[in-house]
């Protein structure tokens, strides 16, 4: 099967302190191991990459190349900050145009805007069947089955290709590139072409920091103590117990 | 037809009942559409959605459209869209509002192209501001939030459960059945099984205690513990995301930013690191509770009462502190 996986360049949440460090947005990399594994599990295919964003993104398509995908697009907008899940949609719409895939994976969501928008959105404007949300992939003959996570369970759901999945990062545990991968994605050239930027319909006014919560107790001592004094003040609560 | 200048609430239907979410984002909807001389419809596409709307009339809609098809229960996402493509078409809304969940999840992006709009995803709150939409969501795994806005003509927006009180008007909404048929060549997915996890538990986004349970709770032993605590309190179960990879917990119960957001009235946090990702699901919670046995663990500086020890020595404390209390 031939895969194309959307992948997108984040800021690390994960940092206490924002340093500026950008990384492969989790939902993607997961996205390119569930391809990496039905690919290895079928003992062939072929996995395309495709970004969004700036030169130095090209450190991250570098390390995704590293997991093992086969080539990669660099479409180049150096800031790419503005552009919302409507523009990039566009985007990578207008990319696909010269290139059919089986399936083309996205992430769930980007990690730094929560959007979850891009992947659906480009499905439609492909008039491609898609699912998301997708916690399990599997190929079958003719398609790929999808289990995806639901509101109050798991829905399997069998998607003729070529088509679009969305992939949770509770799919997989991505794998750490090897140095052997990470030698040999350092000569992959990357076709990189200046993109033509689609205006976002969304406007970031400003951001600022969320309501604080009030500075709680802690306890440290002997469990009864500790338990006595908790269900006290639950019930002083008013309407907790 | 219907005035451009409307605001339409989709009513989202789960386990056979409209999600108190829904009514949430419905009764903002009524008081933004006050303030701004707005129509406020609603829509709910179910097999049963003629008796649903008998119950949401309650809430302050003008008029409830009911699309009423078997195909709308199958959880598959041509179907919704294509009712909700056939929704707008005919109602013309200026905003339409749902409750963020999966199932509106994932028809939005897809919604938005198909009839044109913009989308604020969700949203801690939202309003109208002149020609504009208006909203503000947490960013960057809940550290951040940005106040965010669309000028398009026409603004899809999903709510973040428990922002919003769920509040009757005293008024009554009209009711009205719109034949829809969906042709079976745009079913391209099929539906082969849905393994639910759920059931007749408390629904964990509708519940005003959550117990959560982290990878510090191990094992079976630790898990009946939690489920001891829950049912003493009439409390829904959460988890974390490295407890639900053991398969303790089902997926279904995972908090934060992958998984669910709740803000109940109490929230326990039971060997729970306390994460970002976890916290983003769960810090509007009235109040936190934590039990952790490392003193250093980040869940304490959200924590309204923390205490620190061993969750196999302090539960069976707890459990028969609050049996004794609350009887
Ligand atoms: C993109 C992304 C999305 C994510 N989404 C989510 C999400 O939706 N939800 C989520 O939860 N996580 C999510 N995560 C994972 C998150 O980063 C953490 O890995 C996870 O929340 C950790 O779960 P935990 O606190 O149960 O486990 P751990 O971090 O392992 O913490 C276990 C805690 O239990 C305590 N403990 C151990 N034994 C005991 C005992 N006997 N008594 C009391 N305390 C004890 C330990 O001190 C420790 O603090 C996401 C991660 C990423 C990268
Ligand atoms: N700049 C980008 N370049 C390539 N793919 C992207 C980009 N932004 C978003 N995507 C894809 O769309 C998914 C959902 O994005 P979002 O709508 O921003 O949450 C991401 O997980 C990626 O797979």
């Amino acid at each position: 099967m031939k895969f194309c996986v959307c992948i997108k360049q984040v800021p690390d949440v994960q940092a206490s302190v924002q340093t500026g460090r950008m990384v492969l947005n989790a939902y993607d990399a997961s996205a390119v191991e569930e391809a990496l594994v039905i690919t290895g599990d079928a003992g062939g295919g072929e996995i395309d990459l495709v970004l969004i964003g700036p030169s130095s993104a090209t450190e991250t398509i570098r390390k995704a190349l590293a997991m093992g995908a086969t080539n990669a697009f660099h479409l180049v907008v150096e800031d790419a900050s503005s552009l919302d899940s409507n523009a990039i949609a566009h985007m990578l719409a207008e990319h696909f145009k010269g290139h059919t895939y089986d399936a083309i994976l996205t992430g769930k969501q980007s990690q730094d805007t929560d959007s979850g928008l891009a992947g659906s959105m480009l499905a439609e404007l492909l008039a491609l069947p898609y699912a998301t949300n997708a916690v399990g992939l599997k190929a079958t003959g003719n398609g790929l089955e999808v289990t995806r996570q639901g509101d109050s369970g798991q829905e399997i759901i069998e998607l003729p290709t070529p088509c679009l999945v969305s992939c949770s990062n509770d799919m997989n545990n991505p794998r750490i590139p090897s140095l052997k991968g990470i030698m040999a994605a350092k000569r992959t050239p990357i076709t990189t072409t200046e993109a033509k930027t689609v205006a976002p319909v969304t406007l970031v006014a400003r951001t600022f920091p969320p309501a604080g919560r009030e500075p709680g107790v802690k306890w440290e001592g002997e469990p009864e103590e500790m338990v006595s004094q908790l269900v006290q003040k639950l019930q002083q609560e008013a309407g907790v117990l | 037809m219907i005035e451009m200048n409307s605001i339409l609430v989709v009513l989202s239907v789960q386990d056979g009942r409209i999600k108190r979410s829904s009514f949430e984002a419905l009764s903002r909807a009524v008081a933004v559409g006050g303030q701004h001389g707005l129509t406020v419809n609603a829509v709910i596409l179910h097999s049963n959605a003629s008796k649903l709307a008998a119950e949401a009339s309650k809430y302050g809609a003008s008029k409830i459209f009911c699309f009423e098809d078997r195909v709308f229960d199958s959880h598959l996402n041509a179907p919704l869209l294509a009712g909700l493509e056939t929704a707008i078409e005919k109602i013309q809304p200026r905003l339409v509002v749902a409750a963020s969940m999966e199932s509106i999840k994932d028809v939005w992006g897809a919604l938005a192209i198909r009839v044109d709009a913009a989308v604020l995803p969700d949203v801690a709150s939202f309003d109208v501001n002149g020609d504009a939409v208006v909203c503000e969501r947490p960013v960057m795994a809940a550290k951040v939030m940005a106040a965010v806005s669309s000028s398009h003509p026409r603004v899809l927006v999903s709510v973040r459960s428990g922002s919003y009180e769920a509040t009757e008007s005293g008024g009554e909404s009209s009711i009205e059945t719109v034949p829809f048929e969906m042709s079976s060549q745009t079913l391209s997915a099929t539906l082969k099984e849905i393994v639910t996890t759920t059931g007749d538990q408390v629904d964990l986004s509708e519940a005003k205690v959550v117990v959560a349970a982290g990878r510090g709770v191990k094992d079976a032993s630790g898990k009946a513990l939690v489920d001891e605590l829950a049912s003493i309190l009439g409390a829904a179960i959460g988890a974390s995301r490295a407890v639900v990879e053991t398969g303790l917990f089902p997926a279904t119960a995972q908090i934060g930013q992958t998984g669910k957001v709740v803000s109940p009235e109490l929230y326990f946090a039971i060997g729970i690191s306390g994460a970002i990702q976890h916290v983003a699901g769960m810090s509007n919670s009235k109040i936190i509770v934590a039990i952790n046995k490392d003193a250093d663990a980040p869940i304490f500086d959200v924590a309204t009462y923390g205490l620190v020890g061993d969750c196999f020595k302090i539960l069976p404390l707890l459990n028969a502190e609050l049996r004794k209390a609350l009887s």
